[in-house]
């Protein structure tokens, strides 16, 4: 029940080289909380593994517990057209709080985004089947909340602080905690 | 009442006729199996309104109701809470699937299903699939402080259907085909 059914592959929002030996693979909401404590949590496994590490985000928003957290997810998606996919990331998770339309169009704007195109995008839902295909394939490959964690393929559930994340990640391929 | 004997992991094995279902779920209407002949059931059940680990359970079985409906499968969740309180608990976290009382008398649905922790008092957290003409299909039971996720339900209801959705498919290798 724990495995990635969905290969990572060119669909897919990725920071890192092809070749590193290891791969995280996030299923995340940007509305929720503990979402956006893995966020900066993240960034320092990044920041330390280096080109060692490949980071993968999918989309998995609860949208009946968090009312924006599909258009967070739209807004994301949208500045993916515009190739600030991890930009418009990195704005949501730092401003959580805020994820109304109106706070939405303003990231857009910091980002200097075709702002025409952008509400298009959202307004017309031109991602909606995009995001629901990530959650879905994480559902079927056993996410049950988020965040939810995949290294190297198997689910990683615990401790998502930075030095837990870097103890199984540098600590080689065995070892990574596995649920039923 | 005598000390449990079953295992804590063995609900109800497929194949079982499913125990009949009586229960309220809500002050003014029962449940009954027989309202779900013709379909697939999905019983899920929790230990208990409110706690942490159920709630994301429910609310990842409660965004999937469009997939489960897409699948002709209905969804109860069932713990020993009464009707007032999983009344208020789904009001809070906007949950769509009735919630069923198994609080009089107390665990008599759970015990039928093998699904109730004596010593704790509560149901265990377990999954069934009931096929349309009331057998079980399939049962889980996870560790109380695991979610179980939705994809044993899913892939049991596709084995039940014969339906082979596009996620299904979408979950086979694309770019990088697995070695």
């Amino acid at each position: 029940m724990s495995r990635l059914r969905i290969p990572v592959g060119s669909q897919d929002h990725l920071i890192g080289p092809p070749t590193a030996r290891l791969t995280l693979v996030e299923y995340g909401d940007f509305q929720c909380p503990y979402c956006g404590e893995a966020y900066w949590e993240v960034n320092k496994v990044l920041a330390a593994m280096g080109d060692q590490l490949r980071y993968v985000f999918r989309h998995f928003p609860l949208t009946e517990a968090h009312p924006f957290a599909m258009q967070a997810a739209e807004a994301a998606e949208a500045a993916d057209a515009q190739g600030q996919f991890w930009e418009m990331h990195r704005l949501l998770y730092e401003n959580q709080q805020a994820l109304d339309a109106e706070s939405l169009l303003a990231y857009a704007r910091t980002l200097d985004l075709d702002m025409g195109r952008f509400a298009r995008d959202l307004s017309e839902h031109r991602f909606l089947e995009r995001i629901r295909r990530d959650f879905m394939g994480g559902v079927r490959s056993g996410v049950s909340g988020t965040p939810g964690f995949f290294i190297n393929g198997e689910s990683y559930v615990g401790d998502f602080s930075a030095p837990a994340l870097l103890s199984v990640l540098q600590g080689g391929d065995a070892g990574v905690p596995e649920y039923s | 009442m005598a000390r449990s004997v079953k295992q804590p992991d063995a609900p109800l094995p497929p194949g079982t006729p499913a125990p009949p279902i009586d229960v309220p779920v809500s002050p003014d209407q029962r449940l009954s199996l027989e309202q779900f002949r013709g379909a697939p059931l999905v019983l899920v059940f929790y230990p208990a309104d409110w706690s942490p680990v159920c709630s994301d359970e429910l609310a990842l079985f409660n965004e999937l109701l469009p997939e489960f409906e897409r699948l002709g499968a209905k969804v109860v969740g069932v713990s020993c809470d009464g009707v007032w309180c999983h009344q208020a608990f789904a009001r809070e976290r906007g949950l769509h699937m009735p919630l069923a009382s198994d609080f009089h008398p107390k665990a008599a649905l759970s015990r039928a299903y093998h699904a109730y922790r004596e010593e704790d008092g509560v149901c265990e957290r377990a999954l069934f699939v009931i096929d349309p003409e009331g057998k079980i299909f399939w049962s889980y039971v996870s560790p109380m402080e695991v979610n179980p996720g939705a994809d044993g339900v899913l892939d049991a209801l596709e084995r039940l259907t014969g339906t082979f959705s596009s996620d299904a498919a979408a979950g086979q290798p694309q770019q990088e085909a697995s070695p």
